[in-house]
């Protein structure tokens, strides 16, 4: 488990640890390098900068499990959380040339589960690494 | 340094070494909109030496390209491997974006 200030320079490095514990998972290396990386990312972003809204004071809680057969991480925030259902799709026409709202879209498309719990401020993010799945979850689904 | 900026004639090239992400998509942004202001118009960012990108990143660019284009110039992208790739496949942003496989292919014509 990792407790990060509410600092979004410290994301890199915190990722970077996160994915040096999964060095053992070295079969999986692209999928892992890929989509659990930027799925991370985005979740600790978006607790960052929308969850604790930016407050210097939060703190954002990382929780990393690695099995054989799947990885998962929950990140939580200390903010109010929010109605993650009323996300627009970022990939529609007319929100192709807004500059955000991708994040939440590229935790959905990149791994094989992302469930927030009741409140909105706790996500929990699972990568499936059993034969015979794509090493892309976007180039599964796209 | 996270970005480098160069000149190859008249259009400015921006290599993006490691990452960009929401830590550091400021810094690309304040290099570009130097240029812009400037008077630099055509832009080129290569991905050649760019591990991954981030929403953010993401998002930079697409800030970035809308403002080149209201000034009347362009931004092309250029080099992303095959993991960038997809990114800008999911998100359908290879649509919106001139993307080139070389350097050189994107200077082509700009």
């Amino acid at each position: 488990m990792l407790e990060l200030p509410n600092d979004i320079r410290s994301i890199e490095h915190a990722v970077e640890y996160v994915m040096e514990h999964c060095a053992g998972c070295c079969a999986y290396a692209r999928k892992l390098n890929l989509n659990f990386r930027i799925g991370l990312s985005e979740a600790l972003s978006n607790a960052m900068l929308y969850g604790n809204e930016r407050d210097p004071g939060k703190r954002v809680r990382v929780e990393v499990t690695i099995r054989d057969e799947e990885v998962t991480a929950r990140v939580t925030d200390q903010g109010a959380g929010f109605d993650h259902e009323t996300v627009p799709d970022p990939t529609l026409p007319g929100n192709l040339s807004k500059p955000g709202g991708r994040g939440i879209f590229l935790m959905r498309s990149l791994m094989d589960d992302v469930q927030f719990n009741e409140e909105g401020n706790s996500v929990t993010l699972v990568l499936r690494l059993e034969e015979g799945r794509s090493d892309l979850a976007g180039g599964a689904s796209a | 340094m996270a970005f480098q900026v160069s000149k190859s004639g008249e259009v400015t090239v921006i290599d993006v070494e490691g990452q960009l992400i929401v830590g550091n998509r400021q810094e690309l942004k304040q290099k570009v909109l130097e240029e812009l202001e400037k008077g630099e118009l055509r832009f080129v960012v290569d991905f050649s030496n760019t591990g991954y990108i981030d929403s953010s990143g993401l998002g930079v660019l697409v800030s970035l390209s809308k403002k080149i284009r209201e000034q009347g110039g362009e931004l092309r992208l250029a080099s992303l491997n095959e993991d960038l790739r997809t990114l800008f496949e999911l998100t359908k942003l290879d649509t919106l974006f001139k993307i080139a496989d070389s350097r050189e292919e994107a200077l082509t014509g700009l």
